[in-house]
């Protein structure tokens, strides 16, 4: 049994400091005729410093609104959030969060959208810059520090996005379907970016995606959520692949097969009821 | 098709145009010309007149007032557009109070104004001008608010997590997003000044392109009607031209094929 071993990293200073406790959270909207809609049920997640975490579950299964509620975009209807200790009060000041949808500022080019995090925390412009350069070099963007989002396409947009959130060096990751419009080639190459970026200062990562083979090529542990309503944490594995991992090349990988194959025959019955229901609801 | 061929057959529609009018109103090919030049000028008198005006140096000081006063409309009923459209989407109790007098106020025909401005502010200037910023005004005004409405709540919500305070979102979030509401509603806004201050004089004034329509209207000199129409023409096309520099400097991070140039 490779996937029930429990993790031994080694990298581990700060064991006892958690980045993210999600505690008994419970989270809900109002509909419009009234009543209330239970997205998450009861959730229990810890992640780590410097911890990978993927979440993989069915479309509507509530993961964005577990991101949302770790950033403090949303406040749980029942639960606490923890970060490094504390409750969640207000936004999660050690969060950078990367969106699903393009969140850059149209109206900003490239290299001004990646040091506006830097400016409005009071770097003079001229660093901000400065630093923002670099950033957009180690993203692959150098040459294009002058455009506007809409010159760029959809990888080179969440390349900016990723230079946009890191520059802060925010203690915890929130990344929400971060590749998920982009094509398949696209999406290993930014994988492999991630992993670079990633192991050069290791910080806690939340990573939603409802790709499987996504989730265990990046993740130390991957978390499997049921579908909605009131979905909750049906699966935790810890993915024992060793790192530094190339994201197209551990595909080849036999245990990589091994740990795919254990995942996906606990979970495809509620995975596939998952996605049979997200199916029925759709329009 | 070339841009040659283009502008050849452009200059080409004109000069049939110009043809067919000036046979028309000097020959007898379509009917008594002196009947149709009456109502409708001849257009070499009409060139004539024209050339007459600027030689004389008459026309600058029409034009100059005419500018003037739908150059304050534009900036006074911007600014006011801008400040009260801000003002409202960040506000929404009063926004919704406000909802019935803005839809009422703005369903006003505003030519309706003119005699009343005439009455408070004179026939000078301001009057005029008050009448181009009601037209401004909501243009603006309703720009302005969609413009803040209509953030994109992902780049919101981003902006909020790269730390921006309220006072940053307005300033590097809310303000462009609605100023380029308002920037593409540029040509409408500007054209509707342009309309505001010359009704305006044609109402009752003593200066200003519409002034002088007027007047050669009233004495029922066509050739001057019609050259005052055509040095308006001008003017207008020239001020929309003007427009359409600023909007492609400012609008800069936008898609090309977003940017509408027909009015």
């Amino acid at each position: 049994m490779i996937i029930a071993r429990k993790t031994t990293r080694d990298l581990n200073e700060a064991e006892d400091v958690n980045a993210v406790e999600l505690s008994g959270i419970h989270i809900a909207f109002p509909l419009q005729g009234g009543g209330t809609y239970e997205a998450v049920g009861e959730t229990n997640l810890v992640v780590s410093d410097r911890e990978f975490v993927a979440i993989v579950g069915p479309t509507g299964c509530g993961k964005s609104t577990l991101l949302n509620a770790t950033a403090g975009l949303l406040k749980p209807a029942q639960g606490q959030v923890r970060t490094f200790a504390k409750p969640l009060s207000g936004l999660n000041k050690h969060a950078g969060y990367l969106f699903q949808q393009d969140s850059l500022m149209p109206w900003k080019t490239a290299i001004d959208n990646v040091a506006i995090g830097l400016e409005v925390a009071g770097t003079p412009r001229r660093d901000a810059l400065e630093q923002a350069r670099v950033w957009l070099g180690k993203v692959g963007l150098a040459a294009f520090a002058d455009r506007y989002p809409h010159m760029l396409s959809g990888g080179q947009r969440k390349r900016v996005g990723l230079a946009q959130v890191l520059i802060r060096h925010p203690k915890i990751l929130l990344m929400d379907e971060p590749f998920g419009p982009l094509d398949a080639q696209t999406r290993l190459i930014m994988g492999d970016l991630l992993l670079d970026l990633w192991s050069a200062d290791r910080k806690a990562v939340m990573f939603v995606t409802h790709d499987l083979d996504e989730a265990i090529g990046l993740a130390d542990r991957v978390i499997i959520m049921s579908a909605g309503p009131s979905s909750r944490i049906i699966g935790n594995y810890t993915i024992p692949l060793a790192r530094p991992r190339n994201m197209a090349d551990i595909k080849s990988e036999p245990q990589f097969h091994d740990v795919h194959r254990e995942i996906w025959n606990a979970l495809k019955e509620e995975v596939l009821k998952g996605y049979r229901q997200s199916e029925e609801v759709r329009p | 098709m070339n841009r040659l061929t283009l502008i050849s057959l452009q200059i080409l529609v004109a000069v049939v145009t110009l043809v067919f009018w000036h046979i028309a109103s000097t020959t007898t090919l379509i009917g008594n010309p002196k009947t149709i030049s009456f109502f409708f000028a001849e257009p070499l008198a009409v060139g004539k007149r024209m050339v007459q005006w600027f030689m004389e140096g008459s026309i600058w000081y029409h034009l100059g007032i005419t500018l003037t006063e739908a150059a304050l409309a534009f900036i006074i009923g911007s600014l006011g557009g801008v400040i009260i459209g801000f003002w409202f989407a960040r506000k929404p109790l009063l926004a919704a109070v406000f909802d019935p007098y803005v839809k009422a106020a703005n369903a006003l025909p505003r030519v309706v104004l003119a005699p009343i401005f005439a009455l408070w502010l004179g026939l000078g200037i301001w009057s005029k001008v008050a009448l181009g910023v009601t037209l401004v005004f909501f243009i603006v005004f309703f720009n302005v608010y969609q413009g803040v409405k209509e953030v994109s709540p992902a780049v919101l919500s981003n902006a909020r997590m790269l730390g921006m305070n309220e006072r940053q979102l307005l300033r590097h979030v809310y303000m462009p997003s609605a100023l380029s509401w308002m920037f593409s509603s540029l040509h409408t806004s500007v054209g509707f000044a342009v309309v505001g201050a010359v009704v305006g004089e044609y109402l009752g004034s003593a200066a200003g392109l519409g002034y002088l329509i007027h007047e050669a209207e009233s004495v029922f000199d066509v050739t001057g009607v019609f050259a005052g129409m055509f040095v308006l023409m001008g003017f207008v096309i020239l001020v929309d031209w003007l427009v359409t520099l600023v909007e492609n400097r400012l609008l800069v991070w936008r898609p090309r094929t977003s940017v509408i140039s027909s009015r």
